[in-house]
């Protein structure tokens, strides 16, 4: 019964594909699993705008959309319309080919992460050895949209924005490849199906998951800063900070291309929040031993939502950084950090099964922090400025 | 440690969004439509024209004949932003105190234009233009329905009265202290009128 309830999008898919001839079953079984995420996904978003708008009031003691539809939950219906009947104004010193094929980059470009995360048992699109290089690929791919919005708009706060955002997202990038880098170390794998399976063990009750261990949790708290700079929340949300750049690089967008925007900035964070599930958090695998007949991919999509929801938390608690405190906590705290947990990693690798490794790993991630800490992001104190003619 | 205060700032949030479900006295928001906070007796929008109840003026409506606008444009000349217009009745119509004034046939505000300043409340010597507290005045019709005419501005002294108490029985009793004092010198003028009549043929004699 659960078996079934576990596999049962890959059953109704073989039973659509047994009544088609041989020779396109693939070619349908491809379309009919990019059909299903193209709906889910949306879907998902359409949902996480209304949750999150309704969980940023909460939390600051506000109600938030009650208006439409029961508790609000049709909010995101009356969004669609409105910006599906919005004119669409493009400028005219705009470079109209490019201003309009970048949000349909950037919505691609995300969608096509997607192809490669294993979503519960077997339901991948794209089992690929080498899926995490492509993910990171197809990832890098939307700075480019990001900056085609920005320098076709011909608007300085989109350029500004733009450049911005493409600055901040080579920057998060490197962290984002490295934190992952230190799963690949240890699973031996760059197929995301291999690393969930390398996780999908468990001792006693609990997991194998790579979050509870030292380098694992060090690692995921660094790929969760990094992913929220790369998707552009806050607090990294200086491409479209709008306390002074308007909008950022979607300043010139309206209508429909607007909400394409949006569009691509939550998909990006579903797809890397499910991508920090598979590395981190056992991807569709249970947390406990005896909860493994929940279908599996009822987990994922939990731990999903869940990462969202810590997206939303942060964006209702921290201010905007300011762009040479982003740059610094990259560059000086967060990479660093990073190399070094590598260099853990290795070392967990090799001390073997033992308790000690527990120990020694614990020690080093514990002291490379606050060391690190201490010494990068030290607050400089240059003393009070003097004039030689202006006073 | 690094990330000390983040981690302080995320459990206020969070304990700002269970607490928002458990207890009401965090949700300070009022759901304007279905809820309305009573508003204060100070709270002023827009003018309004008082009239007083029961006078009479031959086929007058009552509002128009109790109306104490006397239409001397005062308050039209120091408007700031210009939005009130008058025009002035070829006729005189018997005030609340037996005097014979003109009065508006035509008094229109724009709410369009209207600042709220309450420039013209504090110019008129009638008191008979005061601060009403209604603030819904938002309409489908953005020329006609934003220029109120005299007849849409009169509102009768007991409406004053329960809008803005205080103020209003000030407003009151100055007029009734006024009402007797002009009351005695009329009584005095007619007594030494009187009197001079009855001294006149004693004088001739």
């Amino acid at each position: 019964m659960f078996a079934t309830l576990d596999q049962i999008f890959i059953i109704l898919r073989n039973l659509v594909l047994g009544y088609l001839p041989e020779v396109v079953r693939p070619y349908v079984s491809v379309v009919l699993s990019v059909v299903c995420i193209v709906a889910v996904f949306p879907g998902l978003f359409a949902l996480t705008t209304v949750f999150e708008r309704k969980g940023i009031a909460r939390i600051q003691n506000r109600l938030g959309p009650n208006r439409v539809g029961p508790f609000g939950l049709l909010q995101p219906i009356a969004d669609g319309i409105k910006s599906l009947t919005k004119e669409d104004i493009v400028p005219t010193t705009a470079n109209g080919a490019i201003h309009f094929l970048a949000p349909l980059v950037l919505v691609v470009a995300v969608f096509m992460g997607f192809a490669v995360l294993p979503m519960g048992r077997n339901m991948v699109l794209v089992d690929m050895d080498c899926a995490l290089l492509f993910y990171f690929a197809m990832g890098a791919s939307s700075e480019l949209a990001v900056f085609m919005a920005g320098w076709s708009s011909r608007n300085k706060y989109s350029l500004l924005g733009a450049m911005r955002a493409v600055a901040q997202m080579i920057s998060y990038e490197v962290i984002l490849l490295l934190s992952g880098l230190a799963v690949v170390m240890i699973s031996g794998s760059l197929s995301l199906t291999k690393i969930v399976e390398a996780q999908n063990v468990y001792t006693g009750w609990f997991p194998h998951w790579f979050i509870f261990t030292p380098w694992g949790l060090a690692g995921f708290v660094m790929y969760a800063i990094a992913a929220t700079a790369e998707t552009n929340r806050s607090p990294f949300d200086l491409p479209e900070g709008e306390s002074e750049l308007v909008a950022g690089y979607h300043t010139e967008y309206s209508g429909f291309k607007f909400a394409l925007f949006f569009l691509g900035e939550y998909l990006a964070m579903f797809s890397i929040s499910g991508l920090g599930a598979t590395l981190f958090l056992g991807g569709w695998s249970a947390p406990f031993s005896f909860l493994s007949w929940v279908p599996s991919w009822i987990w994922f999509f939990s731990k999903l939502m869940l990462s969202i929801f810590v997206f939303i938390w942060m964006r209702g608690t921290l201010p905007r950084l300011r762009q040479d405190q982003l740059m610094n906590f990259a560059w000086k705290f967060v990479l660093p950090f990073t190399l070094y947990n590598l260099m853990v990693t290795a070392l967990w690798r090799f001390m073997g099964d033992g308790w000690e490794r527990w120990v020694a790993c614990t020690a080093l991630v514990i002291a490379g922090y606050v060391l690190l800490g201490r010494i990068s992001m030290r607050r400089e104190h240059f003393g009070p400025r003097s004039y030689r003619y202006a006073e | 440690m690094l990330g000390e205060g983040i981690l302080k700032g995320m459990a206020e949030t969070a304990r700002n969004f269970f607490g928002s479900y458990v207890s009401k006295e965090r949700l300070t928001t009022v759901q304007y439509p279905e809820e309305r906070e009573k508003l204060t007796e100070t709270a002023r929008v827009f003018p309004f024209l008082v009239y007083d109840e029961g006078m009479k003026n031959g086929e007058q409506a009552e509002w128009l004949a109790g109306l104490r606008c006397t239409s001397c444009q005062i308050c039209e000349k120091e408007c700031p932003p210009k939005c009130i217009f008058i025009e002035k009745s070829k006729d005189k119509k018997l005030d609340a105190f037996g005097k014979a004034q003109f009065y508006p046939v035509r008094f229109d505000i724009d709410v369009a234009v209207c600042m709220s300043c309450q420039i013209c409340v504090e110019v008129c010597p009638f008191d008979s233009i005061k601060m009403d507290n209604q603030f819904e005045l938002s309409t489908d019709d953005r020329f006609g329905g934003l220029l109120i005419p005299v007849e849409g501005l009169a509102r009768s002294n007991s409406y004053y009265n329960t809008i803005h108490p205080t103020e209003a029985a000030a407003v009151d009793k100055h007029r009734q202290e006024t009402k007797a004092m002009l009351a005695a010198k009329a009584k005095a003028a007619a007594d030494a009128a009187a009197a001079k009549a009855a001294a006149k043929p004693g004088e001739g004699a």
